[in-house]
């Protein structure tokens, strides 16, 4: 019974002590920018590794959401009374602002995030981690930083390719299975564009970024226990960094908009 | 020179390392032993500076390496070369790779230069020619052997082994065996050497250590260790399970 009442407590205390944790490497790894030169040549390896790796995922799903997206608005505008070219409008803000940069982050948590931890994690059981400190690296500035940097360029990069798949998609989707004509659309488009649309998704991407690499450094790096505790990781890697996107994503909008 | 000086060291509730002190020479060939789990890379890693003590301290050329900064402890394993059980090659590289890494950084040596180096260190271990190959296409004897390599590579003063030839074959762990003696021979090599295996204590260790239930056990040479009537290193020479002293 004992048992049963702290349970919460426990999983409260964990929290705290991963936040710590968590913290205190990224202190590390900002720390570690003054040897930066050292792992440069690291890093174009590590950019081509996140984004070519997940350009097809991200160019597919960003593709459909932009066609569901215009499917959609189209059905709930109906009525007949509202313009056509509003459906363009809708898609154009719904993708730049919120579909893009969300929906591609929680694609590249499980393609990239996932495979960052499951990377460190193996390497940290398999000793790789203790060989690098032996031959005097810092494996924090070694393959956190690299990553970290790497995250937060190509995932902008990634979210821009998926806001221009988004609107492609919504403009073939409105014009072959709705019968909205393309000048319709393109007119609603460009109406309602806005840069600032543009630059708040890549804002929140370069957030995302930063937060899904770092988190997927952080439980791989702490990985123990084997086999098991690289799935562990990776799980929890997935897990924490999709419930960090949707809360970071309120956060962003509550901030800035 | 290395001093340790009562270390102590527990995981949890269990103690691993109770109250430990012995110093290891420049130039000592020393093999540290004990059963499996007894905590003898625990050890190592204490050493090394992998695994901080509870208690005590460890100084190594004056320098008590939990207290010194993370830059002075980065130069300080600069002078240590570690093989580790199963090798810990970096598997996105090339054998080539996991060799000049450290060569890169440490040294000032061009490319031409550690080209050099690393089909040396890949010859004195007999594994010439396979620069280009990853560490998924090696056998376990293979993969310890480029482990050696990649540590000799930066003619380190200190050489620890952590069980250099655990799951070898006979022929392997000979190999193992000479390699660790050729690189000792070579010039003021301290070596430090983590097993279990009989044969390896033999043929390269001019001094023993023997680890038991968190303390030393044994401390002194490896004729003395063959020859002692000490009923715990005889149960341990002798593999024999029934002892429980």
């Amino acid at each position: 019974m004992k048992k049963i009442i702290l349970i919460p407590f426990l999983y409260i205390v964990s929290l705290f002590e991963h936040i710590g944790r968590y913290f205190d490497l990224m202190s590390k790894t900002l720390r570690s920018f003054t040897t930066w030169h050292l792992y440069l040549g690291f890093l174009p390896e590590h950019m081509i590794k996140l984004g070519v790796s997940a350009l097809p995922i991200v160019v597919v799903t960003g593709l459909f959401s932009g066609m569901v997206t215009s499917v959609q608005t189209a059905y709930q505008l109906e009525s007949g009374f509202i313009p056509d070219s509003y459906v363009g409008g809708i898609v154009c803000v719904s993708v730049l602002m919120e579909l893009s940069p969300v929906i591609t982050a929680l694609v590249m948590t499980g393609r990239v995030g996932a495979s960052i931890a499951a990377e460190i994690g193996t390497m940290r059981v398999s000793e790789q981690i203790d060989a690098l400190e032996t031959l005097s690296f810092d494996p924090v500035s070694f393959l956190i930083m690299p990553r970290v940097i790497s995250g937060a360029i190509m995932f902008p990069v990634m979210v821009v390719i998926a806001d221009f798949f988004g609107l492609l998609g919504g403009f073939f989707a409105a014009t072959t299975s709705i019968g909205i004509s393309s000048y319709d659309y393109v007119y609603g488009l460009r109406d309602w564009f806005v840069p600032w649309y543009a630059i708040f998704g890549v804002i929140k991407a370069f957030s995302f970024g930063v937060a899904i690499t770092s988190i997927a450094c952080y439980f791989g790096y702490y990985t123990t226990g084997g086999a098991e505790g690289v799935g562990k990781s990776t799980t929890q890697t997935v897990v924490v960094s999709c419930i960090t996107i949707v809360i970071l994503n309120y956060l962003l909008a509550a901030v800035l908009l | 020179m290395i001093s340790i000086n009562n270390i102590s060291k527990s995981f949890g509730d269990k103690i691993i390392l109770d109250n430990l002190s012995f110093t290891i020479n420049h130039g000592d060939k020393i093999a540290i032993i004990g059963q499996s789990g007894i905590g003898k890379s625990v050890l190592l890693k204490n050493i090394i500076g992998l695994l901080s003590p509870d208690n005590g301290s460890v100084i190594i050329d004056d320098q008590d390496i939990n207290e010194i900064s993370f830059k002075k402890l980065q130069k300080l394993r600069s002078k240590f070369g570690m093989v580790f059980q199963f090798g810990a090659l970096f598997d996105s590289m090339t054998v080539g790779e996991n060799i000049g890494l450290a060569l890169q950084k440490l040294t000032n040596c061009d490319r031409l230069e550690i080209n050099e180096r690393i089909s040396n260190s890949l010859l004195e271990v007999n594994m010439e020619g396979t620069q280009d190959k990853m560490p998924s296409e090696l056998s376990g004897g293979m993969k310890k052997r480029v482990g050696i390599a990649r540590a000799i590579a930066l003619n380190p003063e200190y050489m620890l082994y952590d069980e250099p030839t655990t799951g070898l074959d006979p022929i392997m762990t000979d190999s193992i065996n000479r390699l660790i003696n050729n690189f000792h021979g070579k010039g003021n090599v301290t070596s430090v050497v983590v097993t279990h295996e009989m044969k390896t204590v033999r043929d390269v260790s001019e001094r023993v250590i023997m680890l038991y239930k968190g303390k030393i056990q044994f401390d002194g040479t490896t004729e003395t260790f063959l020859n002692s009537s000490d009923p715990i290193v005889v149960a341990f020479l002798n593999g024999d399970s029934t002892y429980k002293g």
